[in-house]
């Protein structure tokens, strides 16, 4: 489903060259989670693949489905069913959270064609998506992410993801600033999403978010490079020794 | 004071081309409002209170064209339940405007209210003259001096609906002069609409007297034609536990320049003056704001936002005064520019002046760009970005338009903004 080749990404102010051959293959239904220590390019991967300004491609390929992202807006690459669940969840002051998940539900709908989805209707859907992740009328009714707690964000995040039922779904570092509970409410929320059609990356520091969503493969990134696959006792090996031993090995 | 030669010349100039109405009880005011133009002269392009704004067109012999627009869509303010009074190139078009008896409320116009005794001699010209210390505002004088028509409304209990003044423009040339009082007598109620383009260049004068606890609540949409040139004024003076709000929407115009003048006068009262206006290239904007502060415990707020694109130039020049004994004042004011590109600019004078100890006034005065991170946030959830940058430009407007108090007036306001961002976009 998500087929990256050989990605080869660099800033476009700087002469900074971050993703040095990224390769991955993401099949529809599997859960996917990439580790690795801080600054190795996990997070500029994801903006990459959703069309993030300030990067320049300068190799490689990366396609959702026959789709290539690397050709499409950012908003195209959502309507194709790309997802990402952000590090930094944005606060836009003077927009609320309400109307920027119909509008973002309606704006998906008529890019691929279909009818926008009634008031009421909506209505009935985001209340019951958002009652399993425990969000309360009032961060509906709330600016988008405005004075939300870090864990409110990363749920919201999930909120979005819920309502927009995407094919591709990135969560990078969803679990980071969550305490134990907030974080079983997120991966509850991200299980529940788990399907045939759907494929995963999740990216993370810890072992311990891997314990509630898990894996189908791990891997290992480092230096801009995924230098290490393998299924879930990989993460274990990391929690364990961590990425010392992995690091030297491949070395 | 003596004025430079050129100032006389420019001044005279265009006093030459005007003619004094008869006007019975105004008489007195209007020879007294052209002898205060005579003596300050007309503005010029090095006064310090024009420095951002060029009068030269305000001010000349003769109004340059604005070709009429048919903006293709219903008037703003139609769906509301109003009594309407339209103005046709500054001229009271009787078959176009409803009955004007209401209850609570007497309305004639200035050009037929022509008796000598008359309850508006007290105020016309008077809060103008007023406002004209310590800022010079010739143009009001010259207003009050030849303002062809107007109306006068007095307002003794609870007007049950809106009135509306209409300003159709429909001659490229024409030039027009309006002057209304408005006074709300204790206790009185009245919320004021106005809307469309008036004319080529239009001068308008609003005098509004509010008394002990009246409120006076104001909505404005300035007209869209493009070419049109406006140069308005408000003065106002506040009695006790009185409140002043008036709003003001404008998209498009080639020239405009809203000085709200405000008097605080009575204890605890209240004044709010905001402002949206969006712009898009020919387009220069100023609001001039100079609030008063000369009562105990009053509250003062000013905000102001723009939205500018392509060379499209906002100004503002906001003051609040604090006297001596206007202890407990509480003034705010924020000025705002949203530069959608790098052409466009917005100049700013934000100013306090405090004599009062006990006071607590703040201001501030920004200029950005749209936020590319909650652009990019936004566009990631699918929305495209002509949709996502009218979204975001609508939330930084927010805080201006939600100081209108009526929600179906706020409602109708946003959708005017809606449509013209849509129209505007990409
Ligand atoms: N916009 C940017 N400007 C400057 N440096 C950046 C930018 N984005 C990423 N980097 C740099 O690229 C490297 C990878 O960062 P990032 O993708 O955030 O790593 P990770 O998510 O794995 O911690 C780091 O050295 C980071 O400082
Ligand atoms: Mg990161």
């Amino acid at each position: 489903m998500l087929s990256i080749k050989n990605l080869q990404v660099k800033l476009e102010d700087e002469d900074k060259q971050i993703l040095k051959g990224v390769d991955l293959e993401i099949e529809a239904g599997k859960v996917h989670a990439i580790m690795g220590p801080n600054g190795s390019g996990k997070s500029t991967l994801s903006y990459v693949l959703s069309g993030k300004d300030g990067y320049e491609v300068t190799g490689g390929t990366a396609s959702l489905g026959d789709q290539d992202l690397l050709d499409l807006e950012p908003e195209e690459r959502a309507a194709a069913g790309l997802f990402l669940a952000f590090q930094y969840p944005v606060e836009i002051p003077g927009v609320g959270n309400m109307t920027f998940l119909r509008t973002a539900v309606n704006a998906q709908r008529k890019a691929r064609g279909q009818d926008e989805m009634s008031a009421a209707e909506f209505l009935k859907v985001v209340r019951a998506r958002a009652k399993d992740l425990k969000i309360d009328a009032e961060m509906l009714k709330r600016p988008v992410n405005v004075g939300f707690s870090g864990g409110e964000k990363k749920r919201n995040e999930i909120l979005q993801m819920a309502m927009l039922e995407p094919k591709m779904c990135i969560l990078d570092e969803t679990d980071s600033g969550l305490d134990v509970d907030a974080m079983k409410l997120v991966a509850e929320g991200v299980n529940a999403l788990r399907s045939e059609g759907r494929g995963f990356l999740v990216i993370t520091h810890y072992q311990r978010l891997l314990d509630h969503i898990k894996p189908d493969v791990v891997h290992i990134m480092a230096d801009g490079r995924i230098i290490k696959s393998g299924g879930p006792e990989l993460a274990l090996e990391v929690e364990n020794n961590g990425y010392a031993d992995i690091l030297a090995e491949v070395a | 004071m003596t004025q430079p030669a050129v100032s006389v010349n420019a001044t005279e100039e265009r006093l030459a081309g005007l003619d004094m109405p008869a006007g019975g009880w105004s008489k007195p005011a209007r020879h007294d409002a052209l002898a205060r133009v005579r003596a300050m002269g007309l503005p010029q392009r090095r006064d310090e209170y024009w420095k951002y704004t060029r009068p030269d067109t305000l001010v000349a012999a003769t109004a340059p064209k604005a070709a009429v627009f048919d903006p293709r869509e219903t008037p703003v303010f139609d769906g509301i339940d109003r009594l309407k009074i339209v103005f046709q190139d500054g001229v009271f078009d009787a078959a176009a405007s409803d009955d004007l008896r209401e209850s609570g409320v007497t309305i004639e116009r200035l050009s037929e209210a022509q008796a000598d005794i008359h309850w508006a001699a007290d105020l016309y010209g008077r809060l103008e003259t007023r406002g004209q210390t310590p800022v010079a505002r010739p143009l009001a004088a010259l207003n009050t001096a030849f303002a062809s028509d107007g109306v006068l409304i007095r307002v003794s209990g609870a007007c049950a609906r809106p009135i509306n003044l209409q300003y159709h423009h429909g001659a490229e040339h024409s030039d027009a002069m309006l002057h209304h009082v408005i006074k709300l007598e204790q206790g009185a109620a009245l919320t004021l609409l106005e809307n469309g383009p008036a004319a080529a260049r239009f001068n308008k004068v609003m005098e509004v007297d509010v008394a002990d606890g009246a409120s006076f609540h104001h909505v404005r949409a300035q007209g869209r034609d493009h070419e049109r040139r406006a140069v308005t004024h408000i003065f106002a003076r506040l009695g006790a536990q009185s409140v002043f709000k008036s709003f003001t929407l404008t998209a498009n115009g080639v020239l405009t320049r809203n000085e709200c003048v405000i008097e605080l006068t009575g204890d605890d009262a209240v004044a709010h003056v905001a402002g949206a206006c969006v712009g898009d290239g020919d387009f220069h904007h100023d609001d001039t704001v100079f609030v008063t502060h000369d009562a105990v415990g009053c509250e003062s707020r000013q905000v102001f936002k723009k939205v500018l694109r392509n060379g499209a130039t906002g100004v503002f020049q906001g003051k609040i005064l604090v006297k001596k004994d206007a202890q407990k004042t509480d003034g705010y004011q924020i000025s705002q520019s949203l530069l959608l590109d790098g052409d466009s600019q917005f100049l700013a004078k934000p100013e306090l002046e405090i004599y009062a100890d006990d006071v607590a006034c703040s201001h501030g005065s920004t200029s950005g760009a749209i936020d590319e991170d909650a652009l990019f946030y936004l566009r990631s959830r699918g929305v495209p970005h002509g949709d996502a940058t009218n979204l975001l430009t609508l939330a930084f407007l927010a805080e201006a338009v939600d100081e209108i108090e009526n929600q179906a007036l706020r409602d109708e306001i946003l959708g005017r903004l809606s449509g013209w961002l849509e129209r505007h976009s990409g």
